[in-house]
């Protein structure tokens, strides 16, 4: 009954984010619970401040306003200036509306960060994502190691499901941010952080790092895919499957360099020998969007030019280029598209 | 002395007391043009280009300390255009990311502590005594020593970037990027020296202004009938006193940390990465006021000036600035909210937070007051001031938004905060600026500046602020976080971007002209009389330019607004020396005089002093052996500076 549905939705919120793509990395949203509370509470705290400015410019207006009535430019003596009372008593009140909207304005925060904290308490996924110079290891962690699951700048989340990240560095301090779902929340080298999400609606989100974390902060971004919670057990499944076997002689070719030669150093292609930790696992390469975090969409050519000079794509990233011949290369290339 | 003979003790004193009755005076014998050359002696500049390097007249320094600020600012600024160029479009391609995050590095510590520190402590070493009514600020060696390390640290860090090893960690380099593992090289540690650099300049500075403004005032100038500038760069330099020591640390055990293997921040060896945060926001957060306090007092300096009435409520303005510098150090945790610290500290520092908007939200009513009871003329420098309201609260208000966690979570290092602090920082530090250099320019070169081409200039400047950082708030909220060197196309960021690098054109067009309108005005401008706006204050007394000893007699207040209150001659005391420096020391919080106190006399030692010191750091990026070997010949230049030129010079009683 509800899976047809929730396809349909599915793909209607991708149709949506398709045409207006533009709110896919936005507060602007109300695909989570936590975004929706930011809204909430931005709208209050906007409202409040909105009628502070208006009652400071209408007082500066009246101000400017009042002195074309003033007869003379007369010095008035320092020590005998009577002070209007009014003034006095509108100092007063001013202090008093300033200090009472302050604490209205402070409760209100005060409760909606308890219930985001309260919202933390009812996780029943658990995903731990490891931030690197720059890029994000995800891992879907699992009570069955066997089912523990290990990717690279995708998140894949069940809709309705309240969902806790546990948030590590590897090297330096970087910020997890997707605006359109959650606030963001520091992965510091030697601490654990953690953040909470309640995704409220199908789509794509893309996040990035927020904090400034070495020459390429720019190129460090994910895709979060919210989908419905079957799906996302599929696409769990799937996930655990072995890399494909290569079938054309050029693909077998690229599997041959890829196991033996300098890429298993540092990356994982799951059901082969290739086991390096360093670098993104590789096993379901081809089905994510994006090459390294963000920077290229997952075409064959981008593939090739990734793969070719990595340097030349994304300066300063921790992928060496490796001078590969011109076959090798193609090689390589074909069996990482095999890798869905 | 004390065990002679009374009799001889006696007999001592009256000698000297005789010979003190023959040392020249001003007073009814002395005056007029005949005590002016005489001054004008003792005080002047020594002759020669050594003369110029040795001078410690708080003019000379505060003009060097003005000017080198300024070209800091334009420096800083031309950064920020090649930055904007960069961000006009989705994946630019004018600057690489290498480029990019130098550039930001440089633009953030340029502004930060070789602009908007340095220019504040400048203006206020100027006009301070000026307006005081004293001759010189105290310790005037210390202060051309803390010029010449500002002037230094700024000169290491751009020949720097010229030489292509300028810092890319950001102005406030986070360990553990800035650390030894993932910044290695020299960048981080040339970064850090110029911190330190400018952190024995900055509390140079502070100590001098303390020591004036509490000591150096004019007989009856109460702490009460203290200027509002004044009180203003008292806290400041207090602050500015209980700050800098943080920063000292961090950026010391990070140079450690580099240098010689410590691991203050490395967590493999219980070291912790954000210790760094805790002590560097600890100084960050008062910075910003550092900053923005000295322009609340050019606030009420204009304020008071044109609308020709005494600032509305000043116990209110005092105790506002008072409690904002004591706020400013509870609440550094706000640019930590998202490093999951304990949850129950968050509603505290939020509510802590949002307390400074009291007394800022007290003195802005304070200035509307003085508007609308006064009778405003709106010159130039007023026309700021209306700008930096429009402005500045909008700057304030959305730091309210800010300081609760909630929302500051996903604002958090997004352009809604490059947007938010520049509105304070541009708006509530650089209008303010801009209006007292028009309003101080008169005194300080004799000339008046253009009023038409000043007007032009702030209607440039005042729209361009808007269209620069206006939008950049609706960038934060798009999705784009701070310190990117690129964005993608499609995530509706395009606009934004594009208009808030027209309006940064339209914002260096608007400085260039006010730098076009002082050098114009500085030669042909209209000559300034003494007090060209009718002004009530005493830096207003004395010819403009004023003369290098200030003032002919120590003026005597009797009111917070004695150049409005005395129709005549202000009233004088007389009796120091004009043979040698001498200024009038008056007690801390009556100001009844207490000592005649002896200035130092211009000196080289104080530039050698801080080329010694400027080696020793310099050096000691390269090896910790600099430190021990640095210090020696710094410590030279100290005792050379240091060493009794005559012991005949000391403080005297005002009954002599």
């Amino acid at each position: 009954m509800i899976r047809p549905r929730s396809k349909v939705a599915a793909t209607l919120s991708l149709l949506l984010c398709g045409c207006s793509i533009q709110h896919y990395q936005s507060t602007f949203s109300d695909a989570a619970v936590e975004v929706r509370q930011f809204n909430t509470l931005f709208v209050i705290f906007l409202s409040v401040c909105a009628v502070m400015y208006v009652l400071v410019i209408a007082f500066l207006i009246g101000g400017i306003g009042r002195r074309r009535r003033a007869e003379a430019n007369v010095v008035e003596n320092g020590t005998h200036h009577a002070t209007n009372p009014l003034l006095r008593t509108g100092l007063m009140v001013w202090g008093a509306m300033v200090g009472i909207g302050l604490i209205a304005l402070a409760i209100a925060s005060f409760f909606a960060d308890r219930s985001m904290a309260q919202a933390a308490a009812h996780e029943r996924l658990s995903i731990t994502l490891t931030a690197n110079q720059w890029w994000w290891d995800v891992q879907y962690n699992s009570a069955d190691a066997s089912k523990t699951l290990r990717a690279a700048n995708e998140i894949h989340l069940p809709v309705g499901v309240p969902v806790r990240i546990l948030l590590r560095s590897n090297d330096v301090i970087h910020s997890f941010w997707v605006p359109s779902l959650a606030g963001k929340q520091d992965l510091i080298p030697g601490r654990e952080n953690d953040i909470s999400i309640t995704p409220t609606k199908v789509g794509l989100y893309r996040g990035q790092c927020a904090e400034f974390c070495g020459a390429q902060h720019a190129n460090m971004a994910m895709v979060v895919q919210v989908e419905p919670y079957a799906d996302f057990l599929k696409w769990w499944q799937d996930g655990l499957k072995p890399a494909a076997v290569p079938t054309t002689p050029l693909a077998q070719a690229g599997y041959q360099y890829v196991t033996t030669r300098e890429c298993a150093m540092c990356h994982a292609v799951g059901g082969t020998t290739a086991g390096g930790t360093v670098g993104p696992d590789l096993t379901h390469f081809a089905s994510a969007r994006s090459i390294a975090a963000g920077t290229l969409p997952m075409t064959d050519a981008n593939i090739r030019k990734w793969v070719d000079d990595p340097q030349g794509v994304k300066p300063g990233t921790k992928m060496p280029k490796v001078p590969l011949q011109p076959s090798d290369l193609s090689a390589v290339v074909a069996y990482l598209e095999t890798l869905k | 002395m004390s065990r002679g003979d009374p009799k001889a003790v006696e007999a001592e004193n009256r000698r000297l007391a005789e010979e003190r009755k023959k040392l020249a005076r001003d007073g009814p014998k002395l005056n007029g043009a005949r005590l002016e050359a005489r001054l004008d002696k003792t005080w002047g500049r020594p002759h020669g280009f050594l003369g110029w390097l040795a001078t410690v007249d708080h003019k000379e320094i505060g003009r060097r300390y003005i000017i080198t600020a300024l070209i800091f600012l334009a420096l800083g600024g031309v950064l920020s255009l090649i930055m904007r160029l960069q961000l006009a479009r989705p994946d630019g391609h004018i600057v690489g990311a290498a480029r990019y995050n130098e550039l930001f590095t440089m633009h953030g510590s340029t502004m930060m502590f070789l602009f908007a520190v340095p220019i504040m402590e400048g203006i206020a070493v100027y006009i301070i005594p000026l307006m005081l009514g004293t001759r010189s600020t105290s310790f005037p060696r210390l202060n051309a020593f803390s010029y010449y390390m500002y002037l230094f640290g700024g000169l290491m860090l751009w020949g720097a970037f010229a030489l292509n090893i300028a810092p890319d960690i950001g102005w406030f380099a986070y360990t553990p990027l800035s650390g030894p593992q993932f910044s290695p090289g020299k960048r981080a540690d040339i970064w850090a020296q110029m911190i330190t650099f400018t952190e024995v300049s900055a509390l140079a500075a502070a100590v001098v202004l303390v020591a004036t403004i509490l000591k150096c005032r004019a007989p009856g100038m109460t702490l009460a009938r203290m200027p509002l500038f004044a009180w203003a760069m008292l806290v400041v330099a207090v602050m500015i006193i209980f700050a800098m020591p943080s920063i000292a640390l961090c950026s010391g055990m990070l140079i450690s940390d580099r240098l010689v293997g410590t691991q203050f921040y490395n967590h493999y060896e219980h070291g912790d990465a954000l210790l760094w945060q805790h002590l560097f926001w600890f100084f960050g957060h008062p910075e910003v006021y550092i900053i923005f306090l000295p322009a609340t007092g050019f606030v009420s300096v204009i304020v008071e000036t044109f609308c020709r009435r005494p600032v509305f409520a000043y116990p209110v303005v005092v105790l506002a600035l008072v409690s904002t510098g004591i706020l400013a150090f509870g609440l550094w945790v706000h640019h930590m909210f998202a490093t999951g610290l304990p949850r129950v500290g968050y509603s505290f520092y939020t509510a802590a937070s949002m307390t400074v908007a009291i007394p800022t939200g007290l003195q802005i009513y304070c200035w509307l007051a003085t508007m609308w009871d006064g009778r405003p003329r709106f010159q130039v420098p007023m026309l700021y001031v209306v700008g930096f309201i429009v402005t500045f609260v909008i700057g304030g208000l959305s730091g309210v938004i800010i300081a609760a966690v909630p929302l500051d979570l996903e604002l958090h290092d997004t352009y809604f905060i490059v947007a938010h602090f520049h509105y304070v920082l541009i708006g509530g530090a650089v209008f303010p600026l801009l209006g007292i250099l028009t309003y101080w320019f008169p005194k300080m070169t004799g000339r008046m500046m253009s009023e038409t081409l000043g007007k032009i200039g702030f209607w440039i400047l005042f729209i361009g602020f808007q269209v620069t950082f206006f939008p950049m708030h609706f960038a934060g909220l798009l999705g784009m976080p701070r310190r990117v060197y690129t964005y993608p196309a499609g995530q509706g960021l395009e606009l934004p971007n594009l208009l808030s690098t027209i309006g940064a054109f339209a914002v260096a067009s608007a400085v260039l002209l006010f730098v076009i309108n002082g050098v114009v005005s500085y030669f042909r401008g209209a000559p300034a009389p003494d007090n060209p706006w009718d002004a009530s204050t005493l830096e207003w007394a004395v010819r403009s330019p004023p003369p290098s000893y200030n003032f002919e007699h120590v003026p005597v207040v009797e009111s917070r607004t004695p150049l409005w209150d005395e129709k005549g001659e202000l009233p004088v005391i007389t009796g120091l020396r004009v043979d040698d420096k001498e200024t009038l020391l008056t007690t801390v919080v009556a100001a009844t005089p207490d000592l005649r106190e002896p200035i130092a006399e211009a000196s080289l030692w104080p530039f050698i002093a801080s080329c010694a010191t400027g080696i020793f750091f310099i050096t000691s990026i390269f090896s910790p052996w600099a430190i021990a070997f640095g210090a020696i010949p710094t410590a030279i230049a100290m005792a050379a500076w240091f060493w009794p030129s005559s012991l005949k010079r000391h403080p005297e009683p005002v009954i002599g």
